[in-house]
């Protein structure tokens, strides 16, 4: 466990050094500040003191930024041979995968926790549902949790970050709606599981204010899936013969 | 610690890298590795530090087996590999305290061995920069500090010395010999002076197959067949000298140097060393013995010989 945190500062650190943690946090705030407060159906339009508006956001926006912080985590790495150091520390892969899952994740709650103001500013306007403002966050780390461990394999499949990130955006999208569309035309038991398998039917139910174990054990069964792939491919350096 | 490899192979596809290769390193022994590009040094090494699984064979560092507990073999090993690749975006005392951390050194003595590292490979002047800023030597002594942070009692090191200027290159060497007094070194290289300048015993691979192993002496005394001595006599005819180098009992063949005033080739007999000989014959004609060059077969030759 230590090691695995040890993994995970350095490259939180490294978003931060990287001016990739700035860029992230503000364009992620600005955007969905902007949509929330300002623009189209936002808070003051909708006339409700609920963050609804800004769960719809941040569902699109957190499915574009999350690729582009973990196109770099292990494909960087293979690209520069540091990972070669990284395996030959008293570190398994796994440890490694996590810390780098572990990193990403944190950079997502910084950036959520930078709107804890929204929540409060809505708290001020009128009667909000706590209940409801916390099962969306819990529903936005799930699904963010999701996307960056499919990014972590994407990124652990090739040494090039560019393909990493499309790889990663190509698979995401199935799950944020290909996967619902296609079970739109289709009809039992396939369109059941197509609709299973998609990431926004989860997150639905969860940012209703419904926590359901079933849909819990979606994300962590997809996040734990993706996970062990990277370490997979991390190993398949050994079966090359 | 020792390092005991037994029947090591490893193929990439169809190519045989290693072909069951077997030595053991004792501790305090630094051990060079010799070859030519491709011969599977660099395979060995990366095996041995758990980067790479053997197709077959085993690797055992003290009484730990690569193949069964690869983490605290790898705790034990402090490793710089080849080409020696860093995270540049780091300052450099961040980079060897995150080295230091996950090679399991206690909180409270990371500080510590950071200060030591960076005294032991002269960083003082660079510590705070960032590694992607430092010249490629001193990225090479960041290599090795990472290597040594956590006092490891294998230290592999894969081609130190490159990119360092000759005298970086000089104290590294000190470096190594230093720490090989107590610790087991391994390191590679086809620098040929390098490895008779530090190593104790030199292992040359060629082919995925260790073709000479010994120190540098035992391995010059096996290739060198006879004493050659290239001699310059002068004050006396060159056919008549020729002639009397030649009755000597212990001489096989004299020549004389096409191009050279009095200067002969003198090939001894096996095993017999024809020096003395050459000076009483000068001393009971009167000639004046002006040079005496004993040939020694370089571990140029010697590599050669073996690996083409």
């Amino acid at each position: 466990m230590r090691q695995i945190i040890i993994i995970a500062k350095r490259e939180l650190q490294a978003f931060f050094d990287s001016l990739v943690a700035y860029i992230m946090l503000a364009a992620f705030l600005g955007f969905s500040g902007f949509f929330t407060w300002l623009y189209g159906a936002d808070v003051f339009l909708r006339n409700q003191a609920d963050l609804q508006t800004f769960f719809g956001i941040a569902y699109w926006t957190l499915f574009f930024f999350i690729p582009a912080l973990t196109m770099k985590m292990l494909a960087e790495e293979k690209k520069t041979g540091t990972i070669e150091l990284l395996f030959t520390k008293a570190i398994t892969d796994w440890q490694i995968v996590f810390g780098k899952f572990l990193a990403c994740l944190a950079l997502v709650f910084i950036a959520l926790l930078f709107t804890v103001p929204y929540y409060l500013t809505v708290w001020k306007l009128g009667p909000v549902d706590h209940g409801a403002v916390f099962c969306g966050y819990l529903g936005l780390i799930m699904m963010s949790a999701t996307y960056i461990s499919i990014g972590i394999f994407a990124s652990s499949v090739t040494n090039n970050q560019i393909v990493a990130f499309l790889f990663s955006l190509f698979a995401g999208m199935f799950f944020h709606i290909l996967f619902d569309v296609l079970a739109r035309s289709f009809t039992g038991g396939l369109a059941e599981t197509l609709s299973y398998l998609s990431v926004s039917s989860h997150y639905d139910s969860i940012s209703r204010g419904v926590i359901d174990s079933k849909d819990i054990i979606y994300f962590l069964s997809v996040i734990f899936m993706a996970l062990f792939l990277s370490e997979v491919s991390l190993a398949k350096r050994n079966l090359q013969s | 610690m020792d390092i005991i490899v037994n029947g090591l192979s490893k193929l990439y596809g169809a190519q045989k890298a290693l072909d069951a290769i077997s030595f053991h390193v004792k501790t305090g022994e630094i051990v060079g590795f010799l070859g030519p590009n491709g011969a599977g040094k660099t395979t060995a090494m990366k095996i041995i530090t758990c980067y790479l699984a053997a197709n077959s064979g085993e690797v055992k560092v003290g009484d730990y087996s690569v193949k069964d507990s690869p983490q605290e073999v790898k705790r034990h090993i402090g490793y710089l590999p080849e080409h020696n690749p860093l995270y540049l975006d780091m300052p450099v005392m961040d980079y060897l305290e995150f080295s230091a951390l996950l090679q399991g050194v206690e909180k409270n003595r990371v500080k510590e061995r950071i200060r030591e590292m960076i005294k032991k490979c002269g960083l003082n002047v660079e510590k705070h920069k960032k590694i992607g800023e430092l010249s490629k030597g001193y990225r090479q002594r960041v290599g090795l500090a990472q290597a040594m942070i956590h006092d490891p009692a294998v230290l592999i090191l894969d081609e130190p010395t490159t990119g360092l200027d000759p005298n970086q290159i000089v104290e590294i060497r000190k470096l190594i010999k230093e720490l090989g007094k107590e610790k087991t070194v391994i390191l590679s290289t086809h620098i040929l002076p390098e490895v008779e300048a530090t190593c104790d015993r030199i292992l040359i691979i060629s082919k995925g197959k260790i073709v000479a192993d010994g120190t540098s002496d035992t391995l010059r005394k096996k290739s060198q067949g006879q004493e050659v001595l290239k001699v310059k006599i002068e004050e006396g005819n060159k056919m008549d000298i020729l002639q009397a180098l030649q009755q000597l009992e212990t001489v096989a063949l004299a020549d004389a140097v096409a191009g050279a005033e009095n200067v002969f080739e003198i090939q001894s007999k096996g095993n017999w060393s024809s020096k003395r000989n050459v000076f009483k014959l000068c001393v009971e004609r009167n000639w004046i013995l002006t040079e005496a060059i004993p040939y020694e077969t370089k571990l140029e030759d010697i590599f050669r010989d073996l690996t083409i």
